[in-house]
């Protein structure tokens, strides 16, 4: 057995776990908070302090540290740290683990406590297959050699055929939410989640087909390649002139389908708050609530990153040396860097277009998802096949 | 060849091809209905409104509204009261337009006083401004809770920011945010402080850009046409028959303002258009209430440039009838005059001495028409007081709206109709 494989494989889920956890509080509820406010003209959360009095807590050097951090960082840091809401987050989880869990009585247990997971685990699970950065060459480190390190937990060949069916799983947490609450408030925002994902879902497969027709593989990592050698898919200007519009339609399909799929507004039918009151998890509180929660902020990244993966070129940026395999570990850091930049953006936008936009009707849904965006995305199947088939062919 | 009915089948086939062969067609195939309970508590039905609907899938297959939650007996109150007395309790009709609550029902009082043309000019201005002040207050609430039930929710934080504005002006002018009390039977609880008019031309002028940008958000938003249009439509005949009043009425094409078909306080004097719908879909309610926020800033401008006395009123006009059988005299006199002190002991023990009769007043509240139904037997109070509401009588068509619509409709119509339970309930 490959030892070293599995420490690697684990080190990087533990990293990339963390960082997602970390860019759910921040990126997610921080960044959605704060830019809501800034797009309504509010302020946003500007309350919670340096948590000075817990340090108190510290065995002997407690009294003397928060007396030092009372008197010097506090008054120093505080303005700043408030004013962004920094601690907010944590303050926030806190208080979702410290909550009361509490289960109604009238509802179906088992289902009930398995769904919130179901939700939250496929989310996690398809950052798995997304390729981060290029490499990292660490060589030997303390008598260790680790040699270079590709920044991707796994590199399967069939990448996107992964995330796909991965993704498609954490609908039936909501739908088995929404059917264990034993209620029908939730019982009616499950049955919703259930018809506009699988409808979505068609699109957004049918929509990167083109992606596969071009490159010719599916493995994540071998996409990005592609698009380091050639140019962005989301505008292949390399390849034929032609390309440029249906490719533009592809991720502009993709994208309102990572809307849809993450239950974003203006797809956000399954809770629809002034509607179900809160869909499938009115029934659920504390921490089984605050898993829905993360599940659709982690799925919200995760669909940033596949757009970002697909069509935008993942960790290349066409200057200079970033677009080569890192040979140096600060270009394979560059990279991440890079990656992380697009995936920020992209989530920049997808809070915005919620905080923008109103919330379709479920008919109105339906009826975009399989009259305009399905068949659209089929021709454009067609036509890139043309074009290529033609292209080969001179 | 085998016929249909002897394949082995599961139940529902057999109930399919049964039904079909007895000629009831496919009755027995109807899926069980759901009933769900919209309210009273629930995020969009604005106060405790609860909606028994009969559901079949998405589809509302019947809709019942049942009211009653915030029933307190106002009208049983006003009898055993003054009219002054009784007008905190008009705050608590249409609580997102008690200034308009306030005149409309001391004009109603007045009306049965015969004192209505006895009104000092500049109280008559004051409550003009009063009146349409708390329209545009009433209609950014209701437009900003109508644009959060579809899924807007900036427009709704917008809209209050601007109605957070009249809340200070309303500070300003009667000690009060919400429950302003502003109205006594012949003026007005004072004048308004120096600076205050001033405040409002400001208010105006920021107003008016936060109209423009909520137009931006949703005039022409493709979903929120989509989810609006052809949504709620109620017939120029059903609006009428159902006694639609105010801007559910006006949104469905029919020319009927209160304040232009029967002009009170200075109506009649005013240059403003009523706007008009064209289908009576929610988006025509929409769109009248956004352009009657803009009529009624155009009034309020036209009333400052013309109050007489001047803004601070530096000629020091009264607001209230000079009469002390019906305000209240100066303090200062009461405590050295005899005359006034009985004035003043008569009107807060017995009240204002109305003449026998009754009276009915109705005026253009934001909701609708808004009146008051007074059957005095002499003395100062009522011996019986009817309101008519305009959201209780809006409310009416609610079953007829909504059957056929899906469950997003039904928040669509509730925030079209926008009503206020506080005052349906009475």
């Amino acid at each position: 057995m490959d030892w070293g494989f599995i420490i690697s494989a684990l080190v990087k889920a533990g990293i990339v776990f963390g960082a997602a956890m970390t860019a759910f509080a921040y990126a997610g509820v921080m960044a959605e908070r704060k830019i809501s406010a800034a797009i309504q003209d509010r302020i946003g959360p500007n309350r919670v302090p340096l948590p000075t009095p817990l340090m108190a807590a510290v065995p002997l050097l407690g009294p003397i540290l928060a007396k030092l951090s009372a008197t010097f960082v506090a008054p120093l840091l505080n303005p700043v740290i408030k004013g962004l809401g920094l601690i907010q987050p944590a303050v926030d989880g806190v208080k979702a683990f410290t909550k009361e869990d509490y289960t109604p009585e009238h509802v179906n247990k088992v289902y009930f406590w398995i769904a919130p997971m179901i939700v939250f685990i496929p989310s996690v699970v398809i950052l798995a297959v997304i390729p981060f950065g290029s490499t990292l060459p660490f060589g030997e480190i303390a008598g260790v050699d680790i040699g270079t390190q590709k920044m991707v937990i796994a590199d399967l060949n069939v990448g996107i055929l992964f995330s796909f069916g991965i993704v498609s799983l954490s609908v039936y947490g909501i739908v088995l939410a929404g059917w264990a609450s034993n209620s029908k408030f939730p019982f009616l925002g499950g049955i919703r989640a259930s018809a506009q994902m699988v409808s979505y879902e068609l699109a957004m497969g049918l929509s990167i087909v083109p992606i596969f027709l071009i490159v010719g593989e599916l493995n994540l990592s071998g996409i990005i390649n592609y698009q380091a050698e050639n140019s962005w898919l989301i505008a292949p200007y390399k390849e034929h002139l032609l390309l440029l519009p249906s490719l533009f339609l592809s991720c502009a399909i993709f994208t309102v389908a990572i809307f849809a799929e993450t239950n974003r507004l203006p797809f956000d039918l399954p809770e629809a708050e002034t509607e179900l009151v809160s869909g499938y998890n009115t029934e659920y509180g504390s921490m089984k609530f605050a898993m829905f929660f993360m599940g659709e902020y982690i799925a919200m990244i995760a669909g940033a990153a596949m757009i970002v993966t697909l069509f935008l070129g993942g960790w290349t940026l066409p200057f200079g040396v970033l677009d080569d395999q890192a040979t140096s570990i600060w270009a394979g850091l560059a990279h991440i860097g890079i990656f992380v930049t697009k995936v920020v953006a992209i989530l920049w936008v997808m809070v915005w277009v919620r905080w923008m936009m109103p919330r379709f009707r479920y008919d109105q849904l339906m009826d975009l998802g399989w009259r305009t965006v399905l068949p659209i995305a089929i021709i454009n199947i067609g036509v890139v096949a043309t074009i290529l088939f033609f292209n080969h062919v001179k | 060849m085998s016929t249909v009915q002897d394949i082995e089948i599961s139940d529902s086939g057999r109930a399919a091809s049964a039904g079909l062969a007895s000629g009831h067609g496919f009755r027995e195939l109807e899926g069980e209905k759901m009933e769900l309970n919209m309210g009273p508590s629930h995020p969009s039905t604005h106060g405790v409104l609860r909606i028994v609907l009969e559901l079949d899938g998405e589809i509302i297959t019947k809709a019942m509204p049942e009211i009653g939650y915030l029933h307190r007996g106002d009208e049983k109150i006003a009898e055993n009261m003054t009219f002054n007395q009784f007008v905190p309790y008009t705050d608590r009709l249409d609580y997102l337009a008690p200034l308009a609550n306030n005149v409309h029902y001391a004009l109603a009082v007045e009306k049965l006083l015969g004192v209505t043309d006895r009104m000092p000019e500049r109280g008559t201005y004051l409550r003009t401004i009063c009146c349409e002040m708390a329209r545009v207050s009433a209609h950014l609430l209701g437009l900003g809770a109508f644009a959060m039930d579809v899924g807007a929710m900036t427009v709704f934080l917008h809209t209050f920011t601007e109605r957070e504005k009249v809340y200070t002006l309303c500070e300003a002018l009667t000690g009060a945010r919400f429950t302003t009390s502003f109205t006594r039977v012949g003026g007005l609880a004072r004048d308004c402080p120096k600076g205050w008019i001033d405040a409002v031309a400001k208010f105006c002028d920021e107003v008016e850009v936060n109209f423009d940008e909520t137009e931006k958000l949703l005039t022409r938003s493709p979903i929120w046409v989509d989810r609006t249009k052809d949504v709620g439509t109620i017939s120029q005949e059903n609006a009428i028959s159902y006694g639609l009043t105010g801007p559910n009425l006006r949104g469905s094409g029919v020319d009927y303002d209160v304040r232009k078909s029967h002009p009170y306080l200075i109506y009649d004097q005013l240059d403003f258009e009523v706007p008009l719908g064209s289908v009576g879909d929610s988006y025509d309610r929409y769109l009248v209430r956004m352009e009657e926020m803009r009529q009624s800033v155009r009034m309020i401008r036209q009333c400052i440039d013309r109050i007489p006395g001047g803004r601070d009123n530096e000629l020091g006009l009264p607001v209230n009838i000079e009469d002390g059988k019906i305000v209240l005299p100066d303090k200062q006199k009461v405590l050295s005059s005899m005359e006034e002190l009985i004035h003043q002991f008569m009107l807060v023990t017995q009240g204002p001495n109305t003449p026998k009769g009754e009276v009915y007043f109705g005026a253009e509240n934001p909701k609708g028409e808004l009146g008051f139904f007074i059957h005095s037997r002499g003395g100062g109070t009522p011996y019986r007081m009817k309101i008519r509401a305009p959201s209780f009588v809006n409310l009416s068509i609610l079953p007829k709206m909504l059957q056929g619509c899906l469950i997003s409709d039904v928040v669509t119509i509730l925030g079209s109709i926008d009503f206020v339970m506080g005052e349906c309930d009475r």
